[in-house]
């Protein structure tokens, strides 16, 4: 299980588990998008209503759409969706422009060059 | 959780035949399936070509509103905003619906008067619209620079939404009244015999069916073409952006017409808007642009100083589907028996569907609501007879 990429361990406690975790108690209360308060059984509930892939689960649940736009728990998340059998991702959510937070008055100086 | 709390079914079982094909699982493919289902059709399949609100439903500012110039778009939209007022308690989803109204701002003489012309007409159909002056505005939006602003139009009634919900809402209505909804179910090919609809191909297998209806937005020239019915409507890009969350404080929804802006703020704090832009060339694009984020960044801070230190979270962009006279293309084509229409909306179909999906299923049901079939008819085209522009169309 690669987790070699989570430097601060935050994720290795719920990603050392089996992700298809019928162990895992209080799904309610284990976060898996903390911009958005996404629980996993938000996750859950989201497949059961036959949701299966990731851009579907994340406009149900609204993982990624937060303060990080997905760049913490997208991959979280898409491990989650196939662990209950949806559908591997062939890329991750589509990327929102900017790519971090940026002023309105800081884009009111885009020069406008078309 | 049982199986009629599911949205959608596994495209694997995608039926043979069917009573309608409805391509398209966006607000208006799916209002309409619902409507036709309650109405006691049966046998009735949705196919999506992706995932739920991957189209323009999925896209939209989620603004409502009865402020418009005509008087069909005020009737229609009267209708559908007591629709979605109710849509939480009848579908038992939570759409954030919220009636912090519509501001018009107009920037000069001749667009005050324009507006003026349209709030009398809103009038007689008794929305609440009038006009008001800049100290008005600052008193309804504080946080307005007013310097330039002559008059507004303002309605406290219309309304800003959640659009998502929406598109769940009524496929899981449509599920539960033994509608079939498909996503990832691509249409290939619609199949005639003597004149007459009688199969939709798609990736994963035929459907045989005597009644096709195209709720598929900018995407219904590319699919009529297949039936060699030629649609005078184009996709056009528009964009929109959402800043990080803030504390309630704006309650309306505000346009300003001159430079197309409209921003509103989402129940979840986001300040939610767009701007006009013509310069973007025709076509199926869903790319986001940083010129837009400069022209909205500067209609915006313009029109309200203090957003400007405000951050822009994300943006993304969606195809209004325009025609030549601004207004929609429903109901049967003449040309081929078993097609129906119901696209052409502008950009604004998103809150025109809960009504249109209601009226095309009665009309097709039981031939309710035939004059404004007939006025929005693909015939006008055919005939060169095309109907007054609406002025009231922003973003």
């Amino acid at each position: 299980m690669g987790v070699s990429d989570d430097r601060d361990g935050l994720l290795t406690g719920l990603l050392n588990k089996d992700l298809s975790d019928k162990d895992v108690s209080h799904k309610d209360k284990v976060m898996v998008c903390r911009c958005e308060d996404v629980t996993l059984h938000e996750i859950d509930e989201a497949i059961a209503r036959g949701h299966r892939d990731l851009e579907s689960v994340k406009r149900y649940t609204g993982f990624g759409t937060g303060w990080c736009q997905g760049k913490q728990c997208v991959a979280l998340c898409a491990r989650l969706i196939v662990a209950r059998g949806g559908e591997p991702p062939s890329l991750p959510i589509t990327p929102r422009p900017p790519l971090h937070p940026i002023p309105l008055a800081l884009l009111a100086g885009l020069v406008d060059d078309e | 959780m049982s199986a009629t709390d599911r949205l959608t079914q596994d495209p694997e079982h995608l039926p043979e035949s069917a009573d309608v094909v409805i391509i398209g699982a966006g607000i208006m493919g799916l209002a309409t399936a619902f409507n036709l289902a309650q109405q006691g059709m049966k046998r009735i399949v949705v196919v999506e070509r992706s995932y739920l609100c991957a189209g323009a439903s999925g896209r939209n500012g989620g603004g409502l509103r009865a402020q418009w110039s005509s008087e069909t778009n005020i009737r229609l939209m009267k209708q559908s905003l007591e629709i979605c007022a109710d849509f939480a308690t009848e579908m038992r989803v939570n759409v954030w619906f919220r009636r912090g109204g519509y501001l018009f701002l107009a920037r000069d003489e001749a667009r005050a008067k324009q507006l003026e012309a349209s709030a009398a007409l809103q009038r007689e159909h008794d929305l609440p619209t009038r006009m008001i002056g800049p100290e008005e505005v600052r008193k309804v939006v504080p946080q307005i620079d007013v310097s330039s602003v002559v008059a507004a139009s303002w309605n406290p009634d219309d309304a800003v939404v959640f659009p998502w919900p929406f598109v769940w809402g009524y496929a899981n209505a449509c599920q539960k009244l033994g509608v079939g909804v498909f996503p990832f179910t691509d249409v290939l090919d619609l199949q005639t015999s003597g004149g007459r609809i009688d199969a939709v191909v798609t990736e994963r297998g035929t459907i045989r069916t005597p009644l096709v209806i195209l709720a598929t937005g900018a995407w219904s020239p590319e699919l009529a073409s297949k039936v060699g019915v030629s649609l005078p409507n184009w996709p056009h890009r528009h964009e929109i952006c959402s800043t990080e969350p803030l504390k309630p404080f704006l309650g309306p929804l505000v346009a300003d017409l001159e430079s197309g802006l409209y921003a509103s703020q989402s129940m979840r704090g986001e300040i939610v808007g767009g701007v006009g832009n013509e310069r973007v060339p025709k076509g199926l694009d869903q790319e986001s642009s940083s010129r837009f984020l400069g022209l909205y960044a500067r209609a915006l801070t313009r029109t309200m100083p203090i957003m400007g230190g405000v951050r822009v979270l994300r943006q993304w962009a969606g195809c209004y589907d325009l025609t030549p006279d601004g207004s929609p293309i429903i109901g049967r084509v003449d040309s081929v028996e078993g097609l129906v229409l119901l696209c052409g909306f502008q950009g604004h179909g998103f809150m025109m569907a809960p009504i249109m999906g209601k009226l095309l299923a009665r009309h097709l049901m039981h031939g309710d609501e035939q004059a404004l079939f007939d006025r929005w008819s693909l015939r006008r085209y055919e005939r060169g007879e095309l109907l007054d522009n609406e002025s009231m169309i922003i973003g």
